[in-house]
């Protein structure tokens, strides 16, 4: 871009900024002369300077605004609010071209017509609504930008006269005709010109002034932001440096050094200071936009607001500023639009007829507090309750057992607006949330307090600055890592017994925090480290404080707090949410940062969701059909005791046999407010002279059939060793279960038999055993513990050695173990990471990448079909169609051993 | 990538050639920042298992890749291995790649270039920008940005 351009674009910004407070102290003193001469000049220099650069689009808003403006300086015009919106209005459309000069370096495409018709009509004095008249303008902005030379004011001005004076006959009879009936307007028509060329002069005047008087008011250079954030980084590393030399001269008892370093440490230590004072920016920038926000949100919303801005000094890392500014900007739109009431309501409620919103920033403990509090009607405790409800993020009980404390934490919450309309501002349950996230984004928190009736008040805490931070070095399983001192409240060191004893709720360790239960996260298991030896029991709890809850994080040390340069994680480790960042430590090494609030959010994950993997502590369980097995016994007839896995059994119910139906040869009950089909076990079972059966009910999702049978016996544990495979349809074979023999039930056939629709046709052979030699090892990946518990005794009975995980990310956890299978079986719909990204990962050069893989899925398109052979799977298959998946089994085994045999040839 | 490789040896191009599993491996000169010895490398849980971790290059954090990993290969056990590894910058990021081995700079004609085999092994086919037809052996054009790219894919 031309230099001059950008020059020109740094200068209107900051005169765009001065000119919106500028009108707005304008509104509150229409008479004030002296503001209404600042605002024509800066007006005035944009459009001089946009004629000398050639950009006549911007020239001609900027100055049809400027006629408008030079009428009330000649008190030929009274000041009001509309005619006020009407300059804000031009000052957005300048706004507007400004930005897409910026981005692009031309001036957009677009007309300004409308706008150029509402000044024109003004500035001619007629009344603004009346104006409308877009055909009418006097001229083509083009035509007149190249008339204008741009430089000298009375020439511009005596230009513009002569435009208007160059209006068709027409025009100036309907002028004249409407000033007799708009306003008091028509002497002063007359003789505008020379009260501008008047004022102009003593505006030139004033002008020279200005610039004479401008060195001595602050003597200020406009530096590159870049050069500020070089600076930066060179002097993170001068810390990084430092900190390393002050770490060797420790380990030296006597040096020469010693004392020049010292003075070194002071020296950088006050240049990082003074580096970082450059990046400091006065809050009030952020604010800058709010009076006028607030001011158009009370015309539209016909409310009185006050907007009150203390601490506007207060000093923030302009990279922080950057990051609140829409948050905050967000915040004070909801004061003025849910939290002030109406005029007529706040006199009701016998508060002043206008509201006030204050916002308040201040230092504390380095941090920066910012503050937004109205004397609004506060947040409607039990709207918001319903609306919880309403929404499903609690149940009627748990919402009525909330304090209002907690109530309103929920404002925080995605999809949860109170606002029963959606206005143009806010209402539209995207926000409070996406605040809080921005403001955790860069390190800080934020708490609400607010009373109905009475009003709120939201405390924003974030820190000074990002680029360095001080931290807290722990370490877990040998491994360092630092924890960001803002979020750290105390530490606490556990012992075995006594007081600080570290306590479990079935496996989650909590640890009584004086009066309150802390819930624990242990670092090693969080980030799944390896421990050469078991953690000792003087362990260390950093509770931590984030914004959604508190919680200790367990460690194994914990080293001194240092100053640390935070310096970004590489993409590729982007994905896991723990780490905010790295750094280099004083002795060179580099340590990941943790996110506290990313540990919070995946603690909590870990916490509510039924994770087969031990979170803390104890290594991972797998599940594998040489561990023993819930089963379910029952009986059918006289015969031989039953035993279906428990797992599979959704529920047991006793069905009234007064309620089967029968449907098209299928018998049905209605249950939960749907169909399911019942199926007897076989013939045997005694349907007449019953009034109630035992019905096992299996379910997978929405889908649910139930087994008859006559009776239930017992649950048990067992191994499953099916031992004598079984001709009989709906039976996988026999075992000995509690030193009975007993059949295993073939669920799949029974599931089959009722859903045929979804599952795939079944082959009547009956099943051939596997083949004799030595167990092959099997992994079979399935989020659904359905299927898995399904395909666990099919598998194991099939001969394979089984084991079963509930996610992907866990295989390839094995997968680094060095565990080792003949044979993968994955599901391709998983949370998470889903078969195609495993299969790629598991033939990308992992230890498996040589071992068979199977796709299981309940959907087979060509296509998905194409694309798991492209991820790396070797077959694919469907789900339930259990002679089909042995047979691909030890087809793909035989035929991955021939090739690996032929590959050794 | 692919295609800026070809475009842009025309004539000749110089290439760092390095070693992994036995197999030369070039990686265009313009791209190399540094080449390191062994390096202590702080290892990062839970990241992919081809990221070996991260190190500190003269006070710049490095990602250190292994490229064995990366390619499929089994981890380095022969003798050969020298921990040595390459640094390239991608998307204003450092990596270094851990290698087996470093050898020299080639200086190579387009005459000798050749476009991927179809049938190699569609992982490898995805990191390299073509073959070399060496006088001895082959060398294949290590495509620096794809190998990045899709480690975190």
């Amino acid at each position: 871009m031309d230099d001059l351009v950008a020059e020109f674009l740094t200068e209107t910004n900051e005169f765009l900024q001065s000119l919106d407070q500028d009108l707005l102290g304008l509104e509150q003193n229409p008479n004030d002369k002296d503001l209404i001469g600042s605002i024509f000049r800066l007006v005035h220099t944009i459009k001089g300077t946009c004629g000398f650069l050639g950009l006549p689009r911007l020239e001609t808003v900027a100055h049809r605004a400027e006629n408008v403006l030079g009428r009330f300086r000649d008190g030929a015009l009274h000041v009001t609010p509309e005619y006020v919106t009407l300059i804000f209005e031009s000052l957005d459309r300048i706004k507007m071209i400004v930005a897409a000069l910026e981005e692009t370096g031309g001036e957009p495409a677009g007309s300004d017509e409308d706008l150029i018709a509402k000044l024109d009509a003004v500035y001619e004095g007629k009344a603004m609504p009346a104006a409308a008249a877009p055909a009418k303008t006097p001229e083509p902005p083009k035509e007149e930008a190249a008339r204008i030379p741009g430089m000298a004011t009375e020439e511009e001005l005596e230009a513009a006269f002569a435009a208007a004076e160059a209006l068709p006959p027409e025009k100036f009879d309907q002028i004249s005709n409407k000033e007799a009936t708009v306003e008091k307007q028509e002497p002063q028509e007359t003789r505008p010109q020379a009260a501008a060329q008047h004022d102009d002069k003593h505006d030139d005047h004033k002008k020279d002034g200005d610039k004479k008087e401008a060195p001595s008011v602050a003597q200020t250079l406009r530096v590159n932001v870049d050069v500020l954030e070089d600076l930066m980084t060179m002097v993170s590393e001068m810390v990084l440096t430092r900190n390393q030399l002050l770490q060797i001269l420790r380990s030296q008892t006597e040096s020469d050094f010693a004392a020049p370093l010292q003075r070194l440490n002071h020296v950088v230590s006050e240049l990082q200071e003074g580096v970082m004072k450059t990046r400091m920016q006065p809050i009030g920038n952020a604010w800058s936009k709010l009076p006028r926000i607030i001011r158009d949100l009370s015309i539209e919303l016909g409310k009185k607001i006050d907007l009150e801005m203390r601490g506007q000094d207060t000093e923030l890392d302009r990279q922080i500023l950057e990051l609140i500014k829409d948050p905050l900007t967000h915040m004070v739109r909801n004061s003025g639009d849910h939290g002030i009431e109406k005029p007529k309501d706040r006199v009701a409620a016998g508060k002043p007829e206008t509201g006030k919103v204050i916002l308040d920033a201040f230092h504390e403990g380095g941090h920066i507090i910012i503050q937004i509090s109205d004397d609004g009607k506060g947040l409607p405790i039990e709207k918001i309750r319903a609306k919880i409800v309403s929404n499903g993020l609690a149940t009627a009980e748990e919402a009525a057992a909330m304090s209002s404390q907690q109530v309103q934490q929920y404002i925080f919450h995605a999809g949860l607006s109170t606002a029963e309309k959606v206005t143009s501002v806010s209402g539209r349950g995207v926000g409070m949330d996406v605040v809080r996230t921005n403001i955790e984004k860069i390190g800080g928190s934020i708490e609400l307090r607010s009373v109905e009736g009475k009003g709120s008040t939201f405390t924003i805490k974030i820190p000074l600055t990002l680029a360095i931070v001080s931290a807290l070095i722990v370490e877990s399983a040998g491994q360092r890592f630092a924890i960001p001192q803002l979020s750290v409240r105390e530490l606490v060191m556990t012992s075995d017994h006594g007081d600080n004893r570290i306590e479990m709720i079935k496996g989650t360790p909590v640890f009584r925090l004086r009066d309150r239960l802390l819930p624990l996260v242990s670092l090693d298991g969080l980030l799944k480290l390896k421990r050469q030896a078991p953690a000792s029991t003087k362990q260390y709890i950093v509770v931590t404080e984030t914004g959604a809850y508190d919680f200790g994080i367990v460690v194994d040390r914990v080293y001194d707090t240092e100053e640390i340069v935070v310096k970004p994680v590489p993409k590729i480790l982007r994905e896991i949410d723990l780490f905010s960042g790295n750094t280099i430590l004083g002795d060179g090494s580099v340590i990941m940062i943790l996110d506290p609030n990313g540990v919070a959010k995946v603690a909590g994950d870990i916490d509510t969701s039924d994770s087969h993997d031990a979170v803390i502590g104890d290594a991972m369980t797998y599940a594998t059909s040489q561990q023993k097995t819930s089963l379910l016994l029952f009986s059918v007839g006289d015969n031989t005791p039953k035993a279906v896995p428990l797992s599979l059994v959704a529920r047991l119910e006793n069905v009234k046999t007064s309620n089967i139906e029968h449907s098209s040869g299928q018998m049905m009950v209605q249950y939960r407010g749907s169909l399911m089909p019942l199926i007897p076990f076989n013939h045997s079972v005694k349907m007449a002279d019953v009034q109630e059966k035992p019905v096992l009910v299996f379910s997978d999702n929405e889908r649910s059939m139930g087994l008859i049978v006559d009776e239930i016996i017992d649950i048990t544990e067992e191994y499953i060793d099916v031992q004598l495979g079984s001709s009989q349809q709906g039976l996988l074979g026999s075992a000995i279960i509690d030193n009975k023999a007993t059949d295993v039930v073939d669920v799949m056939y029974f599931l089959k038999a009722t859903h045929n629709d979804w599952f795939k046709s079944h082959g009547d052979d009956p099943f051939e055993g596997a083949n004799g030699s030595g167990k092959k090892r099997l992994l079979l990946v399935d989020d659904s513990p359905f299927f898995r518990n399904m395909l666990v005794p099919v598998l194991g009975m099939a001969g394979y050695e089984v084991t079963a995980l509930d996610n992907a990310k866990s295989a390839l956890r094995m997968c680094d173990e060095g565990k080792k299978f003949d044979v993968i079986i994955s599901d391709i719909e998983m949370p998470e990471m889903n078969g195609f990204e495993f299969a790629q990962k598991v033939k990308s050069g992992s230890g498996w990448q040589d071992t068979p893989l199977v796709a299981l899925t309940s959907h087979a398109t060509p296509e998905d079909i194409d694309r798991g052979i492209q991820a790396g799977f070797n077959k694919h298959l469907t789900k339930f169609d259990r002679d089909t998946l042995i047979s691909t089994l030890s087809q793909t085994l035989s035929e991955h051993h021939r090739a690996q045999q032929g590959r050794a040839h | 990538m692919s295609a800026q490789i070809k475009d842009s040896h025309d004539k000749s191009m110089d290439f760092l050639t390095i070693l992994i599993a036995k197999q030369r491996f070039g990686i265009p000169v313009m791209q190399v920042q540094d080449v390191l010895g062994e390096q202590s490398v702080t290892t990062i849980p839970l990241a992919p298992p081809e990221v070996a971790g991260s190190l500190n290059l003269r006070g710049r954090v490095v990602t250190a890749i292994d490229v064995r990993c990366r390619l499929g290969l089994d981890p380095c056990n022969d003798d050969e291995a020298t921990g040595m590894s390459v640094v390239v910058e991608h998307d204003s990021e450092l990596y270094s790649l851990i290698i087996d081995r470093v050898g020299d700079v080639l200086t190579l004609n387009d005459a000798q270039f050749e476009s991927n085999p179809p049938t190699l092994d569609p992982l490898w086919r995805e990191v390299s920008g073509g073959i070399f037809r060496l006088e001895k052996e082959l060398l294949v054009v290590l495509d620096v940005p794809k190998l990045l790219n899709t480690v975190h894919g």
